[in-house]
């Protein structure tokens, strides 16, 4: 069944990633690709109770999920993964080579980001970082839930109407 | 970040986070049925980071020095927020996956510690889930 959503979210395991996308894709597993997460039992343990008992959740840093990507992508089970910012997705996808879409679930507002949707700020290299995946033949959507339209990289990078 | 007080003169005992506007809806049910809102502090968590979640929680809970937090959904960003200020000061209550009757048994509590009010209203919030039906 392989990763059917890889997903850029700064807030990581909630109730969106869970709930709105895990149950209708029947998610059996989620990936948190995370150094800081991944470096830390407490972390890990806080993010395992936020999920439901039959999801299982792996914990990786970026290395860790470059070398282990394979695994995730072969498990006969529905998964999700998720990193905290755009720059751990890019190394991912960099490393890996065989993702072919990424999703901006939620970047919210930070020092230096501007906005571009209701949930997606960013600064001048999130941008460059974005562009560079979409050029290597990544699609690149934010779409926050389901049933909100995917909106392509260029569109979001217009910003939104006020 | 959207905050009230709910109204009227007390001094708030709990804060009340959620999605949406869960947070609001279900303090505004609590003042109709029993005029106590003013008991309660609403927070929503809407187009915030995780670091501006915790430390809005944390700043209300400074301001009022209220005790309790009520969060909606276990797997929330709210939760995991509440989570990490538990864990640096014992002294904070969470209680996940709050509904209207955990509320009202709080609010109407007279539980010597936040602790104990908090797991009594949680009792019943559980115990008012039922299914009518066959």
């Amino acid at each position: 069944m392989a990763i059917h959503l890889y997903r850029i979210d700064d807030r990581l395991i909630h109730g969106q990633v869970v709930v709105g996308w895990g149950q209708p894709l029947n998610a059996r597993f989620m990936v948190l690709v995370d150094d800081l997460v991944a470096s830390s039992e407490w972390e890990k343990e806080l993010y395992r109770m936020a999920v439901p008992p039959e999801m299982e959740i792996f914990f990786a840093d970026v290395a860790t999920a470059i070398k282990d990507h394979a695994r995730y992508a072969t498990d006969p089970r529905p998964g999700m993964l998720i990193t905290g910012d755009i720059g751990s997705m890019y190394h991912l996808v960099k490393g890996v080579k065989a993702i072919g879409s990424v999703n901006l679930g939620g970047i919210h507002h930070r020092a230096g980001r501007t906005q571009k949707l209701r949930y997606v700020f960013l600064t001048a290299d999130e941008e460059r970082q974005l562009r560079a995946l979409e050029a290597a033949g990544v699609e690149v959507t934010a779409q926050d839930v389901p049933s909100a339209r995917a909106r392509p990289l260029s569109e979001v990078l217009e910003g939104e109407s006020p | 970040m959207n905050e009230e007080q709910g109204g009227g003169p007390g001094s708030p005992r709990a804060i009340v986070v959620g999605h949406g506007e869960f947070a609001g809806g279900l303090v505004s049910a609590v003042g109709q049925i029993c005029g106590m809102a003013d008991k309660l502090v609403v927070l929503s968590m809407m187009g915030m980071t995780p670091e501006d979640i915790e430390s809005t929680i944390r700043e209300q809970l400074d301001r009022t020095g209220a005790r309790v937090i009520f969060t909606d959904l276990p797997a929330g960003s709210a939760t995991i927020a509440a989570r990490r200020i538990v864990k640096e000061d014992p002294g904070i209550v969470l209680v996940s996956g709050v509904n209207l009757a955990t509320l009202l048994d709080f609010v109407f509590s007279t539980a010597a510690s936040p602790t104990e009010a908090a797991r009594a209203a949680a009792e019943r919030g559980k115990a008012s889930l039922i299914v009518v039906g066959r």
